[in-house]
């Protein structure tokens, strides 16, 4: 069972192995605040990175809310928020 | 539309006996064949065990991380294949406008391996472990898609599923989309489905070989052929207007795309013979071209008798008694469905270029046949002008004229 807290290296181990890197993006640089599409995932990598989020931590993501997540920093705080819920109903 | 020229300015090459244009060339001149028992998936359980494999292949060594995950193997060999040939050509693709390049391949199956592995996901793990790119991965059109997308190729684009003959049938569209004013069109064909999925999909064709020997599985034109062995892999060209070659200094013209018939056969137990016969001499008509202007066929070679006594009586009937040179290479790849007729096309391009036609390996010629049929060794011959043909599972029949352009 992964811990309950959803990291930037989570994120990036889900983004690499789920749609890879575009040339000439350094996922290891200061991307928080990087758009994701600016990063070079399309719609479609968003969807493989929100499924794989989903199976890796059991949780079900809203499809729209995930769709709004336009960064890291976004992106990783609308995840925690899932499992801090999670976490207290537990 | 016009009747512009179509040459072929670039080769790109991902074969069982050689991956790259040289290798494959080399390879194929020296009678050296890529069959050999399934490596792909463990074989042992089924009834056909060997496969035409291409080796060494590591698809990261040759593209972007970002592409891995979304593609198959027969989308990865497609679009090294399109990079090798527009490097062939000398075209960079971002340096020309993107309307004026499409792309037309052909396939035979799709992703079979990708697809493949997600139902299984699917089935053993649900739902959400099906990878989001299978949504277009195992797509018939992908490949054109994504060398389309990779090179920022906005013209016409499409695909043709005629098994075997769509690879001949995809150059036909590309040509008419170059007559249509495009330029420049990426055309050919990759196909790779050595998985189970796939093997059994092929084995109901009913044409597939049983035989465990590499060299004697696979015997077009042979009193012993029994069905053919299958092969991963093909050829990607690249097709240009020939003003449009000239104009931009092409490094090389190959040969001009001069000809191609599309037939179908009667439907089975009518009483009438195979549509090649028909397809042949379309295609001749349509290069205005006469037989004795051909200096070699490349053969479908099905390798199963029937099918090989329609091909060289179709041949026999249009050239005359061992009229012409008739030969086989896919004898040393297996039979590559989609991607054979283009890396013919590919062959026949070099044989104009370096006067030499590249032999049928391990066949005997059956004395039922009456063709000149070149075998063991390469012949050496001047090649102005050559003949491919293909077919497909269910009727399909194609031929295309392939010589150097007339000036």
């Amino acid at each position: 069972m992964p811990a309950a807290v959803f990291t930037l290296d989570d994120l990036k181990l889900i983004l690499r192995t789920g749609a890879g890197t575009d040339e000439g993006v350094d996922l290891d640089g200061d991307i928080l605040d990087t758009d994701f599409e600016a990063l070079g995932y399309e719609s479609l990598a968003m969807l493989e990175t929100g499924s794989r989020i989903e199976r890796e931590y059991d949780i079900t993501l809203d499809e729209e809310a995930l769709a709004e997540a336009r960064t890291p920093r976004t992106l990783i705080a609308f995840v925690n928020e899932h499992l801090a819920a999670i976490e207290q109903r537990a | 539309m016009n009747d512009a020229t179509t040459v072929v300015t670039g080769l790109g090459v991902a074969a069982p006996n050689g991956l790259g244009l040289e290798p494959y060339w080399s390879a194929a001149l020296a009678g050296r064949g890529g069959i050999g028992p399934v490596t792909r998936f463990d074989a042992s359980g089924y009834p056909a065990r060997l496969a035409g494999e291409i080796d060494g292949f590591a698809a990261e060594d040759h593209l972007p991380s970002r592409l891995l995950p979304q593609t198959d193997r027969m989308t990865q060999l497609a679009l090294v294949g399109a990079d090798w040939a527009l490097q062939d050509a000398g075209i960079v693709p971002a340096e020309l406008p993107e309307y004026d390049m499409g792309v037309i391949t052909a396939s035979h199956s799709g992703g079979f391996e990708f697809g493949q592995n997600e139902l299984r996901a699917l089935w053993s793990k649900g739902g959400r472990y099906v990878s989001a790119y299978q949504s277009f991965a195992w797509f018939y059109a992908v490949n054109s898609g994504q060398v389309s997308i990779r090179n920022g190729m906005r013209g016409p684009s499409g695909v043709v599923v005629s098994d075997q003959a769509g690879g001949l049938d995809a150059l036909a569209q590309a040509r008419r989309q170059i007559r249509r004013g495009t330029p420049v069109v990426v055309s050919g064909a990759v196909d790779a489905s050595i998985c189970p999925w796939g093997w059994v999909a092929q084995w109901a064709s009913g044409r597939i070989s049983r035989g465990t020997d590499p060299t004697r599985a696979y015997l077009p034109f042979d009193d012993e052929a029994a069905g053919h062995v299958p092969g991963e892999g093909g050829a990607l060209l690249v097709l240009e207007e020939a003003g449009h070659a000239r104009e931009r200094g092409a490094c090389q013209v190959y040969a001009e795309l001069a000809g191609h018939s599309a037939t179908f056969d009667p439907r089975p137990g009518s009483g009438r013979g195979s549509a090649l016969q028909r397809a042949v001499e379309q295609a001749l008509a349509d290069a205005d071209a006469v037989p004795d202007e051909v200096d070699v066929v490349f053969a479908d070679a099905a390798a199963v008798p029937g099918l090989d006594r329609a091909e060289a009586e179709a041949i026999t009937k249009v050239f005359g008694p061992r009229g012409v040179p008739v030969t086989a290479p896919k004898t040393m790849t297996g039979r590559l469905y989609s991607g054979a007729a283009p890396l013919d096309v590919a062959t026949a391009c070099l044989s104009i270029r370096d006067g030499v036609i590249p032999p049928t390996v391990h066949s005997s010629l059956s004395g039922a046949y009456d063709l000149d049929l070149v075998v063991d060794t390469p012949r050496a011959a001047t090649v102005g002008t050559a003949l491919v043909l293909a077919r497909g599972h269910g009727g399909f029949n194609s031929a295309v004229v392939v010589r150097v352009p007339r000036t």
